[in-house]
């Protein structure tokens, strides 16, 4: 399997270290909402198909990954920094979305 | 008489093999039953033979999605033991070798059940303290271990390279004796064919694709092959747990899906006589009784449902198999495949009541649910009919993760791939 890193470009899987599911929203870590820290910590979508999730190229530039993969086929279909994340984040809340 | 025994084996042999019944009917599947199982394989088959056998109910379905037992019990490296270290894990699968050490006679089917041991290498001394830790726990609660010198190693494992200037030298191990091996599709077999010779009707080629409501409570299921009503639906899915319940509406689970690869070598003469683990990595092997040398390691690493793994893996397995044995590099491997396992969050299973009225659940196996096959099946069986839990799986609840009664026996936390 590759993953194209947009620093990088085209490497092997072996590069990367996987971070797991990137659907989870942390909660802000002065949040008593102890069912929204449970649904962080344990709770999985787990999907048949398309699949958000983190990477982080490990073995080269050390970016940190959010990638678009399809769990039946492997098949990726998009990769991007997660460092614009936090820009998306602040443009909602300045929105006033969620 | 039995089925099957010398003197059948003796006067169909006489008769040209003319009479042999089918081991299971292919019924088509009946408007409504009082308990149907979803998924055919290991655990649904032998929670069906269970709820026929020790609860008497019998006016049951088992429905299987593709032909019976093509998932994870046809898939899986066969190794059986009970050497954990928290007691809820220890109690269950002690409960399992016990089932195990009377299956081929309780089935009237040869199972194949080989005692020929578990050894876990250790390579540190710390790690040979943590294994007489583990070692302790398991005789505390009446499981057997032993631990086991360098020198005895080597006597019981010739071709292993025990010597101080090995990549990773052994320091000693924990050996469970009763641990071993069985024939993974002859169990299948042998199930389906208990629960079918007690009036289980075992549907093959019927995907679920969706599930029938009364009210709150799940009634039954919608099929490929049309609508079947139940009291009491019980899933039983592994990998594609996540699937089947967000049919029913559950969107999350405390389950990932990884993907799991073995293989298996060319026939060799008599290689190794146990099961055998490496301390300094993942990896475990055992040798099957057609010669192969049956071995796993560690999971791809990231979310799977393909039934296939990747190279880097295959690479990782073989240079620890060397790293054990350097006699094996110009062995030939003939196979590998892949299986799809329902990590859960601390590494052990679910089986329980719910999570809605009507519906019983079965899942969280990571890669350990061969070894479960008997346990789970009698203790989800148990659930079923009586609706509630009994003392063996009431820790395996699915509440127990919110609620901080996590059961991780390897200390992970909550990142399924490490479990």
């Amino acid at each position: 399997m590759l993953i194209t890193c947009p620093y990088c470009g085209p490497r092997d899987v072996i590069e990367f270290t996987y971070q797991g599911d990137g659907n989870r929203e942390r909660p802000q870590p002065a949040s008593q909402d102890l069912d929204a820290w449970n649904a962080y910590v344990y709770d999985r979508l787990n999907p048949a198909g398309d699949h958000n999730e983190i990477w982080q190229h490990s073995g080269s530039c050390r970016a940190h990954l959010r990638v678009v993969r399809n769990t039946l086929t492997h098949e990726i279909s998009s990769v991007a920094f997660t460092r614009g994340d936090h820009k998306v984040a602040a443009r909602h809340k300045a929105e006033g979305k969620s | 008489m039995a089925e099957y025994s010398a003197f059948s084996l003796l006067k169909n042999a006489l008769t040209g093999n003319k009479d042999w019944k089918p081991a299971w009917r292919k019924p088509d599947p009946k408007a409504s039953y009082d308990v149907i199982v979803i998924g055919g394989g290991g655990h649904g088959l032998s929670t069906a033979y269970y709820l026929a056998k020790e609860h008497g109910i019998t006016n049951v379905a088992v429905l299987e999605k593709g032909w019976l037992g093509s998932g994870n019990v046809g898939r899986n490296t066969t190794a059986v033991r009970s050497n954990y270290l928290l007691p809820a894990n220890t109690r269950f699968y002690e409960h399992s070798m016990k089932l195990w050490e009377n299956l081929s006679h309780d089935l009237n089917y040869n199972v194949m059940f080989s005692q020929r041991g578990c050894l876990n290498l250790a390579h540190t001394p710390a790690q040979l303290d943590d294994f007489a830790r583990r070692g302790n726990a398991m005789r505390h609660l009446g499981v057997d271990a032993g631990l086991m010198t360098t020198a005895e190693i080597a006597r019981l494992v010739p071709a292993l390279d025990v010597s101080a200037t090995a990549r990773f030298p052994i320091v000693g191990g924990l050996m469970q004796r009763r641990a071993g091996t069985a024939r993974h599709d002859a169990v299948a077999w042998g199930y389906a064919r208990g629960a079918d010779r007690r009036g289980v009707d075992i549907i093959e080629n019927c995907e679920v694709t969706g599930f029938l409501r009364d009210g709150d409570r799940i009634s039954g299921v919608s099929t490929s092959r049309g609508d079947i009503r139940a009291r009491k639906v019980a899933v039983a899915v592994a990998g594609s747990t996540g699937q089947v319940m967000r049919l029913a509406g559950i969107d999350t689970m405390p389950i990932e899906s990884h993907v799991l690869q073995a293989f298996v070598t060319e026939s060799l003469k008599p290689f190794i006589n146990t099961v055998l683990t490496f301390g300094m990595g993942h990896f475990y092997m055992s040798q099957s009784d057609k010669g192969g040398l049956v071995y796993g390691g560690d999971l791809d690493g990231y979310n799977s449902y393909a039934q296939r793994g990747s190279l880097p893996v295959v690479d990782e397995v073989m240079s620890e198999m060397l790293a054990l044995f350097p006699g094996l590099a110009r062995v030939r491997m003939l196979r590998s495949w892949g299986g799809v396992c329902d990590m859960s969050m601390d590494g052990s299973p679910i089986i329980t009541t719910g999570p809605l009225p009507g519906m019983y659940l079965n899942c969280g196996w990571c890669y350990g649910g061969f070894k479960a096959t008997p346990a789970s099946g009698w203790c989800f069986a148990w659930t079923i009919a009586k609706d509630e839990p009994h003392d063996f799986n009431a820790p395996f609840t699915l509440d127990r993760f919110h609620r901080g009664l996590v059961i991780d026996d390897k200390g992970q936390g909550a990142t399924p791939r490490l479990h």
